[in-house]
């Protein structure tokens, strides 16, 4: 079975974002990049079911700049076997992504499709549903275990009471959640032997996918700031705290 | 133009992240139809035409509708929206809206935007991006808007007052793509954490779930639900459904204990929208009692204890 996994550039997730004073945005100049951590974990789940033989090949994808190749090479470090980068210099969403992934899986014809199930920067957890759908596919989003068998792969769900387990048809969609794997570092080895795996570009407008944002940001803006409090020096001053000034208890 | 939320399933009553979601339909004028379904449905949707502000309670009442699966929801609303005109559809931003609203969207051909906090105007909308360092004001062009809501962000709207016409929406089908094979879900006492209004959680400085009792000790005369960062999700002290943050539940009760929580971005998102938050850590330098109106230096281990006696 071939497993494609779709990757996305971000800003690191230790990196405290900047609104630019403009408005128009987060400033991303000089700011560290990498991948999105829950497609760390879609990439690590990949080379798992391929140590376990039951993924034949892994193709990672990402639909971005020239700098994802960067993030396609810490996939191929990882143990994926070729990268196919989706050039996109405009800001893409997650319905023109999935619609580029769309194309691209029936190109390659995976048996499984993972993604992470949201990235850091916009928060959408999207991409993985949207794909399913214009593939007609099953989705087993926010998967914090994954069983391939024969024809189906059962998806265990961290869902808002607990968990939650799904008999999904082959090919299917699989969404990570935090705690399906504990990704691994490249070693040094890997990351050079990478730099001699295949990474294809492909121009966006040769997939004929229209990918031009459907949502226009008017603006961005900093969130109310909380002012900070005081501290207490003791259990009972912050009871008291609570009883007559805040009034919650 | 009508609106159609999307109702949280629910097995008694109308959930709160429905009467959420209809607070922030309000929003936006116009008549709201709301769409209950399921499996066994009529008593929860007759509870839902009691809500204030309903049209009209649309009813999908089927076995392969029983467990919410995206693969048998999604082409139902689809249908219902081909065929009701709706300008907007409107789902709770919970694990099963955020699981079809997507769905729905890329079935319609239009953009899905996530986790609205504010309404703007009818295709226009504020949302948290960055584990909401920044706030986002984005307008829709797609002739359907299709959208899930922060519960926090809005009002619930009043369980009665309303007396909304019930109908029957036929076309549900099985997708034959997936099927439910089980569920584990944490049976507690307490209240759940995306409604209660307090709640105490805890961190890895809890060290072991086994020092959990002790908040639930504090819970328990509190009323509160139990939460848990993310950190102490990972390190198995408590199951998944804890996890308050970025990308576990988002909650603003009036009242947050923090124990033992060190105050990682990713948790804060989660939380900092609470009305009072109060943070016990030894670490006087966790980033946490920057945002605590009431911070605690101390051991946890003897001021859990200590305030739970006191209260």
């Amino acid at each position: 079975m071939k497993v494609l996994v779709a990757v996305k550039r971000v800003v690191d997730y230790n990196v405290k974002v900047r609104v630019k004073a403009d408005g128009t945005g987060v400033d991303t100049a000089n700011v560290k990049m990498s991948m999105n951590p829950f497609d760390e974990i879609a990439v690590e789940e990949a080379v798992r079911l391929k140590e376990a033989g039951k993924a034949t090949e892994i193709v990672v994808v990402s639909v971005g700049p020239t700098q994802a190749q960067e993030t396609l090479r810490t996939a191929l470090a990882m143990g994926a076997d070729r990268a196919i980068l989706v050039q996109s210099d405009a800001e893409t969403q997650p319905l023109g992504v999935a619609k580029a992934l769309k194309a691209l899986a029936e190109k390659e014809q995976p048996g499984l499709v993972i993604l992470g199930k949201q990235a850091i920067d916009d928060d959408a957890n999207q991409t993985g549903q949207m794909l399913a759908a214009l593939l007609g596919w099953a989705q087993g989003t926010f998967a914090s275990k994954v069983v391939p068998a024969e024809g189906t792969v059962a998806v265990t769900r961290e869902i808002d009471g607990g968990l939650e387990t799904v008999d999904l048809k082959l090919p299917a969609v699989v969404t990570t959640d935090l705690r399906l794997n504990e990704p691994r570092y490249a070693s040094l080895p890997n990351i050079m032997k990478a730099k001699k795996k295949p990474l294809e570009t492909v121009d966006a407008a040769s997939l004929g996918v229209d990918l031009a944002p459907r949502l226009k940001t008017l603006k961005v803006a900093e969130p109310a700031k909380r002012a900070g409090g005081v501290k207490v020096g003791s259990v009972q001053e912050l009871v008291a705290k609570l009883k007559t000034e805040a009034r919650v208890i | 133009m009508t609106t159609l939320v999307i109702a949280e399933p629910s097995a008694e009553g109308v959930k709160v992240p429905t009467l959420t979601t209809l607070g922030a339909a309000s929003k936006l004028g116009g008549e709201v139809h709301v769409l209950v379904l399921g499996q066994g449905v009529g008593a929860v949707a007759d509870a839902t035409a009691q809500v204030a502000g309903v049209a009209k309670v649309l009813t999908a009442d089927a076995a392969e509708l029983a467990h919410g699966l995206a693969e048998n929801v999604a082409p139902l609303v689809v249908n219902l929206v081909q065929a009701g005109g709706y300008g907007h559809v409107l789902a709770p931003s919970t694990t099963f809206g955020k699981n079809v609203a997507p769905r729905v969207a890329a079935l319609l051909d239009v953009a899905q935007i996530s986790d609205i906090t504010g309404v703007e105007s009818a295709d226009t909308f504020t949302r948290p991006i960055y584990a909401g360092n920044a706030i986002a004001t984005v307008q829709s062009s797609d002739p359907v808007k299709v959208a899930t809501v922060r519960g926090t962000a809005f009002e619930a709207v009043a369980a009665t007052g309303g007396s909304a016409s019930v109908e029957a929406a036929s076309g549900a089908t099985d997708s034959g793509l997936s099927k439910f094979v089980s569920q584990e879900v944490s049976k507690s006492e307490r209240p759940e954490l995306t409604s209660a209004r307090v709640i105490v959680s805890g961190g890895r400085g809890m060290q072991s779930g086994d020092n959990f009792p002790l908040l639930e000790a504090l819970a328990d005369k509190l009323g509160a639900a139990v939460g848990a960062s993310r950190a102490a999700v990972d390190a198995g002290f408590v199951p998944n459904d804890y996890q308050v943050g970025q990308t576990g539940k988002i909650v603003a009760p009036e009242l947050y204990i923090a124990v033992g929580i060190s105050g990682a971005i990713q948790h804060l998102a989660g939380m900092k929208d609470s009305k009072v938050i109060v943070a016990i850590n030894k670490d006087e330098e966790a980033p946490i009692f920057q945002i605590a109106d009431y911070g605690l230096v101390a051991d946890l281990f003897k001021a859990v204890p200590e305030l739970t006696a006191e209260i």
